[in-house]
């Protein structure tokens, strides 16, 4: 049971401004069914001013994401845009008396919303959260959403980047490198393993490689969701993988890919490329 | 304001008569059951009444019962125990919709240098017995499947996998917490090993489990230390609970063949009427062979924690398999192996029910339910999908 503040479960009870606006003067989404939360902003803004006239919020989520939603609304409605847009998910966080640590994550969907909203009132093409490399492929989080996150909440363990981003929420694999961005933003110097001289591999060498590697690294962290993927061929430095399971109709299959590229680069050569049969 | 509690696979109220069971030895019987007096070997006394009756719920001899502190240490031991049995053979069967207690004990095995075969099941939340016959390979020293499933309710085939295992030579151990005391289990019929028990989800208190171990089987104890349960699992008994749990198994003997039917009947109506109230309802779990008190059932496009925590503004208690009420941001790994589609997922609420349980109790749900996911789809930016997704379901 989470501990919710009253004004949490106020707003979750009787939310103020859900709905939709019609023909909005901005739309933001953000969040995905898939991950289990989405909200969807409609902004009215008086475009001599640039005044919020009005908000309201679609969310499918938790309690904390309704309400989260609700409390956006209420801090952006009669503000300018720029003066929107200085609202933090810290901000959302205090107007509902605090969240559970691990539900930060609400108030930052919160703010994201905002921001793609303002973006597309501003006619910009993508919003900054969208940007980057995904770190985290089972919420599809990116690096430079993880970086902003650190920085505004002044987060300082994994943990922390988890309980406000979601990002290393599911399978876990991508904790070592939410780590690795905590401690460059720091500013400490990431041990860099001195990398070894590597010999050039024989064929026979780079495929028993890699099927050690699809075994002990891959193989298990895709069968503890349910997936699979079996090695098919190896034709000089491309290795063409076959997924099964329910990687094979997992949305993020391509990102799965890339990841067993990614392995498969770190530990046996960096001249190898991936693909799915 | 009364409490409807629904959520009996998670745990269950004491009962009245277990509690009067249980009494005495908080009190003035506060003996140690391996002490040489009389003081304490009346209380070794009740212990063994308690061994009678767990073991006659199962039709078990008593000997062939270990008491322990609860399911997942039954179930811990028992694989544990199969493992050492077996020393040259590195090879495990379980399925993808275990109980975190199998699951991730055998996730560790696995970076033990063990491989797991986790078996997938179909949409139905059932196991296909082929795949199982050629998963058991002559390195596979155990085979560990549940009877029920805590989630969907799902019943496992276990005589007939239980003749598969054995017949390839292969210890078989199946967790029994969700099943003894809600349908008939007999292991003189099944050829089981090992099998879990726990006391909470059958109206004992918490922090007592058993463990059977059929007679002639290889065992080697999980917990070292004194004598206590003949060398098989030492520690100083929980005896107040264990007295408990052995009247538990006992009343639960003899109110299964009445109430299995009553429960069944109220868990059916439930299931009936949420289906015809509530647009884009989807019942996760084989309907054939399922627990009698468990109705899991998703609602398309509405988040599982809004459903529960606006449930619990009635005093309804029941639980969900959404992402956010899992502790892991990921939703429930039964739901995800049975291939649930994420638009029903998250929306997914599990009603659990008891011989506790009344009709007053199902009116209530019945009767608030509707509005509940009504108002809630309303919020939701995929409340008009879910109109459709009502209007195709049947």
């Amino acid at each position: 049971m989470w501990e919710y503040t009253g004004k949490v479960r106020e707003l979750f009870l009787h939310p103020r401004n859900a709905g939709e606006i019609e023909n909005p003067d901005a739309v933001g989404e953000v969040g995905s069914i898939v991950c289990g939360d989405a909200l969807k902003l409609t902004l009215r803004i008086d475009r001599k001013t640039d005044r919020i006239i009005d908000a309201r919020f679609r969310t499918f989520g938790c309690a904390s994401a309704i309400a989260s939603s609700s409390a956006l609304t209420e801090l952006i409605k009669g503000r300018t845009v720029d003066e929107a847009l200085r609202i933090t998910n810290k901000d959302i966080a205090d107007y509902l008396g605090g969240l559970p640590r691990e539900k930060m994550h609400c108030s930052v969907m919160g703010m994201e919303a905002l921001r793609a909203a303002v973006a597309n009132y501003r006619g910009e093409k993508q919003p900054e959260a969208e940007k980057g490399n995904i770190v985290c492929e089972c919420f599809g989080v990116t690096d430079e959403k993880i970086r902003r996150v650190i920085r505004e909440n002044n987060l300082q363990t994994a943990e922390d980047v988890t309980n406000f981003t979601k990002a290393g929420g599911g399978c876990g694999s991508c904790i070592p490198e939410i780590e690795k961005i905590l401690r460059e933003i720091r500013g400490e110097r990431v041990a860099v393993k001195p990398e070894a001289p590597r010999r050039k591999l024989t064929n026979i060498q780079k495929i028993a490689m890699i099927q050690e590697v699809m075994e002990k690294e891959i193989r298990p962290l895709l069968q503890a969701d349910g997936g699979d993927v079996e090695l098919v061929d190896v034709e000089g430095n491309k290795v063409t993988v076959s997924l099964r399971g329910m990687c094979a109709e997992c949305l993020m299959a391509d990102v799965t890919v890339k990841n067993i590229e990614k392995k498969l680069k770190e530990l046996v050569s960096e001249e190898l490329s991936v693909e799915a049969a | 304001m009364r409490v409807v509690y629904l959520d009996n696979n998670a745990t269950t109220r004491v009962a009245d008569e277990v509690r009067e069971e249980m009494l005495p030895y908080l009190g003035e019987l506060y003996g140690n059951p391996s002490s040489m007096h009389t003081f304490g070997g009346q209380v070794h006394r009740k212990i063994e009444t308690a061994r009678e009756q767990v073991a006659a719920l199962i039709n078990a001899e008593p000997e062939e019962i270990i008491f322990t502190s609860c399911g997942t240490e039954s179930d811990n031991t028992a694989i544990m125990s199969c493992l050492a049995s077996s020393p040259q053979k590195r090879h495990i069967v379980t399925t993808r919709v275990e109980h975190p207690a199998v699951l991730n004990f055998c996730r560790t095995m696995s970076r033990k240098g063990y491989r797991v075969t986790f078996l997938p099941v179909d949409r139905l939340g059932r196991l296909d017995l082929d795949e199982l016959q050629s998963a058991i390979t002559d390195d596979t020293a155990v085979v560990s499947i549940m009877y029920a499933n805590n989630e969907s309710g799902v019943i496992f085939p276990i005589s007939e996998i239980a003749g598969i295992v054995k017949a390839k030579g292969v210890f078989f151990h199946t967790d029994a917490v969700q099943a003894a005391g809600k349908i008939p289990v007999d292991v003189k019929k099944i050829p089981v090993d090992m099998m879990s028990l726990s006391g909470h989800k059958i109206h004992a208190a918490k922090g007592v489990g058993a463990l059977y171990v059929r007679r002639g089987t290889r065992f080697s104890p999980y917990i070292i230390g004194g004598h206590q349960e003949r060398g098989r699992r030492a520690g100083t008994e929980n005896v107040a609970s264990i007295a408990g749990f052995g009247r538990a198994c006992e009343l639960a003997r003899e109110h299964l063949p009445v109430e299995s039917a009553r429960i069944r009947g109220m868990r059916d109506r439930l299931e009936r009427g949420l289906h015809e109230t509530c647009p884009g309802a989807r019942t996760n779990g084989d309907p054939e062979n399922r627990l009698p008190n468990t109705l899991n059932i998703s609602f398309e496009y509405v988040e599982g924690e809004a459903i529960l925590l606006r449930l619990n503004e009635f005093n309804i208690c029941a639980s969900s398999g959404s992402a956010c009420t899992s502790g892991s941001l990921e939703p429930s790994h039964v739901l995800r192996a049975m291939g649930v589609p994420f638009t029903a997922i998250h929306g997914s609420v599990r009603f659990s029910l008891s011989r506790y349980t009344t009709d007053e109790d199902i009116d209530l749900v019945l009767e608030k339910m509707p509005g509940i996911i009504r108002e809630l789809r309303e919020l939701s930016p995929y409340g008009r999908e879910a109109g459709q997704a009502g209007a195709h379901s049947p």
